[in-house]
């Protein structure tokens, strides 16, 4: 593994992995208090809307799928709000009409060549130095926003009734959450896929969330927790010549199994 | 002095009427006990006071005030607080959840507010556990907290809804105990069903269901013991005493048949 280091994609391939790692850790940690996880796969899903399309009119893919992600967020967000006790359905229809127009756009692009299996199921060793800077970027963002308005955000995951009560704008809280685990998912399909990236965003959270006292500590747990288990899954990946992001998600459900087994806790 | 004032207040959910034409006065320093049946409007016109309800008929006035720029003055502790208990947050911070306006700092909390949290965890005696997970709390403990949330925001009223109902009898009379204390000094207003609590250490009651009675009960001998049969009444009684629509019902002839014969 250390001689791997010679390599450029493998280097991109680390820093990926961590910065990743990190921004799922923290945003899978809102997700995950605030009950969003089936919200979280819907846009997952859909944002292959928007890889259909950035293929289409040759964009990039990053914007392609971040746009059309969080247009999904917003309509997420707004549904939400109007019709909760239909959510459900409708986060199911969004998950398959995404993914629907996805492969409907790919069909319709001319001499078509892309790999789709790079998307659903991730290609971190092909990670570039632009798709390094949007990771970047995205994780500064999340570290300002959780610290910044770390009390709100915890007021309103924590009890959003009372936060309303005490002033707190609900509305732009919940909407701000699912905008940012909507573009964490984007930048984690380039590390696990759409498919598994909801595997990424919990299990982490969810050992996390058994060790912590506090949102911040878990939050922060999770991140370091997803590392471990990308790099690890990487390392598996490498020696074993298996696809990374499933080698991921399975060093991370492993390691679930065992602490399952062997945490006693309350 | 009047706290709130309501006035020719209905109420309706598209065209199911819930609340309709109440009036009610809460002085300072009352304990008042909403009581009435399930799914009689207690709730909503608890949230209609708080301003989580939006109001269409009538008038609702706090403190002389819309409830709405009356936020600050009312500590609500919300029914239930058996949800979330995984949730990672420790005692303080769920009690600093509490605090509103004012200035504060760039990131986390300010000294003040942290000292401030901790009075009011003093208040219901859970100092103690400031630290601790409320996960791990019992409900009556949990309960606590959620008082001493309330209390954060030095209310001029707290209203509290049902705050005993998950919580084992000797945690239901110290919560009690504990809102006569805060009594000396705010005004607190609670829905319940456990009516015979709450009527040991309310003044008055209001029994809501669609419309709203009022009494007077703080001569509890007075109104309760002028049936002839002395000492002791079960809650049906009660209930249908404080569900009538004056007074009348209070006597002895219009005491139900079953009762006269004893």
């Amino acid at each position: 593994m250390i001689e791997a280091l010679q390599f450029e994609f493998m280097q991109h391939a680390l820093l990926a992995g961590l910065l990743v790692s990190f921004a799922a850790g923290i945003i899978g940690s809102l997700i995950v208090v605030n009950r969003m996880v089936f919200l979280a796969g819907g846009i997952a899903h859909t944002s292959y809307g928007g890889i259909g399309m950035a293929v289409f009119f040759g964009l990039p893919i990053f914007l392609g799928a971040s746009l059309f992600a969080v247009a999904a967020a917003l309509l997420i967000a707004v549904l939400t709000l109007k019709k909760r006790h239909r959510m459900d359905t409708f986060i199911g229809l969004i998950w398959a009409v995404g993914m629907a127009i996805g492969v409907i756009f790919v069909d319709l692009t001319p001499g078509y060549n892309v790999d789709l299996m790079s998307y659903l199921f991730g290609s971190i060793l092909a990670v570039s130095s632009e798709d390094l800077y949007f990771m970047a970027a995205l994780l500064a963002v999340i570290l300002f926003v959780v610290t910044f308005w770390y009390r709100d955000i915890l007021a309103v995951s924590y009890d959003s009734e009372y936060a309303g009560l005490r002033g707190v704008n609900v509305k732009f809280f919940y909407t701000l959450i699912l905008i940012l685990s909507a573009l964490t998912v984007v930048i984690a399909i380039k590390v696990v896929g759409l498919i598994l990236v909801i595997a990424m965003l919990t299990i982490p959270v969810y050992i996390a969330e058994k060790l912590s006292h506090s949102l911040f500590s878990m939050m922060f747990l999770s991140g370091a927790i997803a590392s471990l288990f990308t790099l690890g899954g990487l390392w598996l990946s490498y020696t074993y010549d298996l696809t990374s992001g499933a080698s991921i998600i399975m060093v991370s459900a492993l390691s679930l199994g065992a602490f399952l087994l062997f945490y006693r806790g309350s | 002095m009047s706290v709130i004032d309501i006035k020719d207040l209905s109420f309706a959910y598209d065209t199911q009427m819930i609340l309709e034409d109440i009036n009610l006065n809460v002085e300072e320093k009352d304990f008042l006990a909403i009581i009435g049946p399930n799914g009689g409007g207690k709730s909503t016109l608890l949230k209609l006071i708080l301003g989580i309800n939006r109001l269409k008929k009538g008038s609702i006035s706090v403190l002389g005030k819309k409830p709405s720029q009356r936020l600050t003055k009312m500590g609500y502790v919300p029914q239930n607080t058996n949800v979330n208990t995984d949730f990672p947050i420790k005692v303080i911070e769920v009690v600093m959840m509490g605090h509103v306006g004012g200035k504060r700092p760039l990131f986390g909390y300010g000294k003040d507010e942290i000292l401030c949290a901790m009075g009011a965890l003093e208040q219901v005696n859970m100092q103690a556990y400031a630290e601790t997970k409320i996960g791990s709390l019992s409900g009556g403990q949990r309960q606590r907290v959620m008082i001493a949330r309330a209390l954060c925001a030095h209310p001029q009223i707290l209203i509290l809804d049902e705050p005993t109902s998950s919580i084992d009898i000797t945690g239901q009379r110290s919560i009690y105990e504990l809102l006569k204390v805060l009594n000396e000094h705010i005004t607190v207003i609670v829905v319940s069903h456990d009516i015979s609590v709450i009527l040991e250490y309310a003044n008055k009651a209001a029994h809501v269901n669609k419309t709203l009675s009022y009494h007077d009960i703080s001569d509890k001998k007075q109104t309760f013991h002028t049936h002839g049969n002395n000492e002791h009444f079960c809650e049906i009684e009660l209930l249908q005493m404080l569900g009538a629509d004056n007074c009348d019902a209070c006597e002895p002839e219009d005491v139900p048949t079953w009762r006269k014969s004893k």
